[in-house]
């Protein structure tokens, strides 16, 4: 591993083999580490790059970690994750992503990550995202990430992006069957002339299901984000998004949110605030002897923590 | 110490809210600030704190002309308000907060100790944030705590009574005592006799004018029995009572 995935390595996981029951580590578009465990198979796809990694029936506490690094311009790596969770699971599943890149040509990662969820089944999946290194190349990341989520099932992803990314288009998209439910909490930082936009395509196709998406953004300089979702409530279910947005300086952030009822008993809400940090946060902290920069700062840092 | 010459404010609509107020505060004790609502009370805080500037008049701290500073170095030279409608802040915690408030970091015990004098329980708190779940009296006493936690010498507390249980209310006249005990000035806006009670001293404004001034006994004496001062504004009773 090069001194980069290393460094990447840190910020975005806190990647140890030791703390991890099965790992794959991605750098540069090829897979240089990879661990299997007792109950996680981790098998590389023999049509296309990427794994598909089998999680067996009551597969409880174990950790799976999946970072992939980019950590030079020129690569363009598309890795298409297929991850098939058995019935009874609780796991816990992380995806770092960093991509580094200088001067010249771009850097992108694009993970396509699919997710099966057996019946009764919690998984928690925690992915961090970065740019690394100065200079104007381009740094993409373009993950889509889809789940099928059982019933009875969990699926709860916290994701961030930690700024210098300059594009970013995530998409997200589930079916949610009968008392399952579909958790959902997004940071997103962008900063410079980056532009990041994040599509959430939700079913709540069974009885008792459930989604709760919370988005988070702050868009400072001249950056620019978007959010867009639709939830469809095809049950006796409930839906919530939220979108809160930060803009500073010339930032600009915009939010479409769609709500589709189709059944008498489906209930869905959708609440959205943007604008810039409130004047009476700001002199609240002020009060303790901060600059108005330094307020800026911890509201900032604590709205994306 | 805290001096405040000849304080006029209008609002932008150009309405007179403190009329040419001249106040000397000493270096401890408590003075309880009282009076109708709308008389100018909050507005006069916020101009020692320095997030109102006031159209004419002049403001000294131990001596030295704080007028033109600003919020953060006021609040650097040892000025604390906690305000009358506390502020909320999406992702923050209560520990982020007091931690920020603090002047030097805060573990587990000193969070415990801070949120105790005002009546909260920390292990419950600490992780919460100051956001719109907590309830009007909750973020109340986080507020009243970010100023315990700075330990400064001028500390302004703005209606600290308001949507505070009365189980939770002789706790907080003991933390106010405490305080006031330690050696710094607090200044509290007041209509509580309970709070009024402990006063050294008491002003009262009443459309932006100090109507009375004196020792803590005699004015409260006045307001309590406005017919046995004939200076007193009628109906001036009535506004600690609402
Ligand atoms: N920024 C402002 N704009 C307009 N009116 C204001 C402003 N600040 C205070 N006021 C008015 O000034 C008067 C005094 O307010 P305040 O100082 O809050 O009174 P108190 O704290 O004694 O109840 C009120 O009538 C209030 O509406
Ligand atoms: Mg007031």
């Amino acid at each position: 591993m090069n001194e980069r995935t290393e460094e990447i390595l840190k910020i975005v996981s806190d990647w140890k083999a030791s703390s991890c029951d099965a790992y794959s580590i991605r750098e540069d578009g090829k897979g240089i580490a990879i661990r299997s465990s007792q109950h996680i198979r981790i098998v590389p796809k023999k049509d296309r790059p990427g794994l598909d990694i089998f999680v067996d029936d009551g597969t409880k506490g174990e950790r799976l970690a999946i970072p992939a690094c980019v950590t030079h311009g020129g690569i363009d790596d598309l890795v298409y994750n297929d991850f098939h969770i058995g019935k009874d699971c609780s796991i816990d599943i992380e995806a770092g992503c960093g991509v580094h890149a200088e001067h010249g040509e771009a850097a992108r990662h694009n993970g396509i990550h699919h997710f099966i969820i057996g019946d009764g089944s919690y998984v928690r999946y925690i992915e961090k995202h970065i740019g690394l290194g100065k200079g104007i190349a381009k740094r993409s990341i373009d993950p889509v990430t889809s789940a099928e989520i059982g019933n009875g099932s969990t699926l709860e992803i916290d994701s961030v992006q930690l700024g210098g990314v300059s594009q970013a288009k995530r998409t997200t998209r589930a079916t949610v069957a009968s008392s399952g439910s579909f958790v959902v909490h997004e940071r997103i930082l962008t900063n410079g002339d980056d532009r990041a936009i994040t599509e959430f395509s939700v079913d709540l196709n069974g009885d008792g299901s459930s989604v709760d998406i919370v988005s988070r953004s702050v868009a400072r300089d001249e950056s620019h984000q978007a959010y867009h979702s639709v939830i469809k409530g095809n049950a006796r279910c409930s839906g919530h998004s939220e979108c809160d947005a930060i803009i500073t300086e010339h930032g600009t952030v915009s939010a479409t949110p769609q709500l589709d009822a189709n059944d008498i008993d489906a209930s869905l809400i959708h609440e959205a605030a943007i604008g810039k940090i409130a004047g009476e946060q700001l002199l609240k902290l002020r009060t303790f002897g901060l600059t108005e920069e330094e307020a800026e700062e911890k509201i900032i840092m604590g709205f994306l923590k | 110490m805290l001096e405040l010459q000849n304080i006029s404010w209008s609002t932008p609509d150009g309405r007179r809210v403190l009329d040419d107020v001249s106040l000397a505060i000493g270096d401890s004790g408590l003075v309880a600030i009282t009076g109708p609502n709308g008389g100018g009370k909050t507005t006069l805080a916020k101009i020692i704190a320095g997030i109102d500037r006031p159209e004419s008049g002049r403001i000294l701290l131990d001596g030295c002309d704080i007028t033109d500073l600003d919020v953060t170095e006021r609040a650097r030279r040892g000025i604390s308000y906690a305000f009358q409608q506390p502020v909320r802040f999406k992702g923050l915690t209560v520990r982020d907060l007091l931690g920020i408030a603090s002047p030097e970091p805060l573990d587990e015990a000193g969070l415990c100790m801070l949120l105790s004098k005002v009546g909260l329980c920390a292990k419950d708190y600490v992780d919460r944030d100051v956001d719109a779940s907590l309830s009007g009296g909750e973020i109340k006493r986080i507020e009243i705590a970010t100023v315990l936690a700075r330990r400064t010498k001028l500390s302004i507390f703005d209606e600290p009574e308001a949507g505070i249980d009365l189980w939770s209310f002789a706790g907080l006249i003991d933390a106010f005592s405490e305080l006031k005990a330690s050696g710094g000035t607090e200044i509290i806006i007041s209509h509580q006799e309970r709070i009024l009670s402990i006063a050294d001293r008491i002003i009262v404004i009443e459309n932006g004018r100090v109507k009375e001034d004196g020792n803590g006994h005699d004015v409260l004496g006045h307001i309590l029995h406005p017919q046995r001062c004939p200076s007193c504004p009628a109906g001036l009773k009535e506004a600690f009572h609402e």
